[in-house]
């Protein structure tokens, strides 16, 4: 397929998607606050802009969602690589893990709020857990996936303390798997941020159930899709940033 | 002649359960300074097992090797050639050529140079640049020989590096090392499967027998280098040396 006839067909699904919904919402078959129409949406949006909500919301988002994801991607990355490293922490981890692992990070809102109260720092704290664990497989996946050979020739070019090979070899060759770790992280961050504003922490999730209340629900919508734009630049950056790195493959 | 290297009573064993899985044991095998010799044996008698004990990476169970390369920090004693070239993926070839120089005392515009002479020397001046995926299977073996060239060693250590390639490119590589051999002077010890390889490139052929391993034979090749491809000197030197193999391999399953 040419990638002109693409990007038309993509364009087609989307505008009919939204012509059929509007279509739908039109039809009076339902109330406007069960399914408000597209077409009402723009204009939700310059009222929110308006009145400076949509701006300090999404910063207030932006601020945990980065706290947490730079949180749990560092923690994520560097525990995994130190795991995958050492088979002994690797064996005291594997129990451990499997016992953590499982708990889904919204199941500790619980101890977020004792811990930290109704601040940012409990928001950042439940968003960083989801990304942790991905990095934390992912980066443990990833260099135990090192080629040995090449870690080989790198020990008979001269390159034997530890630290050069990791420099040398295995972190470069790790790279591609950590980063894909990242990105899926970026993305699982987003899911939670919502779920983590939902007990009153300023924000975009919190925006919404305020909306919900007042059955505002093209507001609602704005801030879904507000969602969807900030995960959408957001990754689209990130694969610019990747695909820069990883010049090297294919 | 001086022995550049010389291993005495060399044992290797790697640790299996609560004992030792020994690979060989009581082994002496000595190469002179500039020669070419070259490692032919039964599968699985640790031809590789050597080079990487000569090379240090494995530590040696029993015995030792001795190497005679005057200590100078310019240039690093051995390298090694592996059979996949084993090209770091994400250094551009340049970088994977100064692999080995990046530990060593010499000034940068030195190692560029060392880079960019060892390219010319396999063929592929100007491919600084080029990622390894770029290259084909027998480009990326050249610019393993050359990262190996680049640091200019003593001695050269290949593990059948032309095991993997087509016959034609096979055909050439040989011969560009030959090449380069003689224009180098390294003293070179290669090992292969192929008979064929091992009698048209070696100034003597080492047949490694196994159970436990030690040589069972050495063939001088007292043919003229530009004679070897199809004299009949040659095609009997190659006979001879693979009845010498076929009867070490029949020994070896006999006893096994």
């Amino acid at each position: 397929m040419k990638s002109s006839t693409r990007y038309f067909l993509s364009a087609v699904g989307l505008v009919g998607f939204l012509l059929i919904w509007e279509g739908i919402a039109r039809s009076g078959l339902f109330a406007t606050y069960l399914l408000p129409p597209p077409s009402t949406i723009p204009a939700a949006l310059i009222s929110e802009i308006r009145e400076g909500i949509w701006q300090v919301m999404v910063v207030a988002s932006l601020r945990h969602y980065s706290v947490g994801f730079v949180l749990g991607s560092v923690l994520g990355v560097g525990l995994g690589v130190m795991v995958a490293l050492f088979p002994r922490i690797e064996a005291g981890q594997a129990w451990l893990a499997r016992v953590l692992r499982p708990i889904p990070p919204l199941a500790w809102i619980p101890f977020a709020i004792i811990w930290f109260g109704i601040t940012e720092t409990a928001a950042a704290f439940i968003i960083s857990i989801g990304i942790f664990w991905i990095n934390y497989f992912t980066a443990m996946g990833a260099v135990q996936a090192v080629d040995k050979d090449l870690i080989e020739v790198a020990r008979a070019f001269g390159h034997r303390s530890f630290p050069a090979l990791l420099r040398k070899v295995i972190l470069p060759g790790a790279a591609p798997g950590i980063l894909s770790g990242l990105r899926a992280g970026l993305g699982q961050g987003w899911m939670t941020v919502v779920a983590a504003e939902l007990f009153g922490i300023q924000g975009i999730g919190q925006r919404m159930i305020e909306a919900s209340g007042l059955l505002a629900s093209n507001v609602v919508i704005l801030y879904m899709f507000s969602i969807a734009l900030l995960y959408g630049v957001s990754d689209y950056v990130f694969v610019l940033v990747q695909k820069r790195i990883l010049a090297w493959q294919r | 002649m001086a022995k550049i290297i010389e291993t005495q009573d060399l044992a290797v064993a790697f640790a299996e359960g609560d004992g030792h899985n020994i690979i060989f044991r009581h082994l002496n095998v000595s190469v002179e300074k500039g020669e070419f010799v070259t490692l032919v044996g039964v599968s699985g008698a640790g031809k590789s097992t050597l080079l990487r004990v000569i090379a240090d990476l494995i530590p040696p169970y029993e015995g030792s090797v001795k190497l005679d390369a005057a200590h100078d920090p310019t240039r690093r004693p051995i390298a090694m050639v592996f059979q996949a070239a084993l090209l770091m993926p994400w250094r551009k070839v340049g970088d994977n050529i100064s692999l080995g120089l990046d530990g060593i005392d010499v000034p940068a515009a030195v190692k560029k140079e060392r880079v960019e002479w060892t390219l010319e020397l396999v063929g592929l001046a100007g491919y600084e640049d080029r990622w390894p995926y770029q290259l084909s299977g027998g480009q990326r073996q050249r610019i393993g020989i050359a990262r190996a060239l680049a640091v200019d060693p003593a001695i050269l250590l290949m593990d059948e590096p032309f095991g993997a390639l087509d016959a034609i490119t096979r055909t050439g590589l040989q011969d560009e090392l030959l090449r380069i051999w003689q224009e180098t002077h390294k003293s070179i010890l290669f090992v292969t499967h192929d008979i064929e390889e091992a009698v048209y490139l070696g100034d003597r052929v080492l047949l490694l027998g196994d159970k436990p391993a030690h040589i069972v034979n050495e063939y001088h090749i007292n043919v003229d280098r530009d004679q070897r491809r199809e004299s009949e000197q040659f095609l009997l030197m190659v006979d001879e040396v693979k009845a010498g193999l076929l009867a070490a391999m029949a020994l070896s399953n006999g006893s096994g």
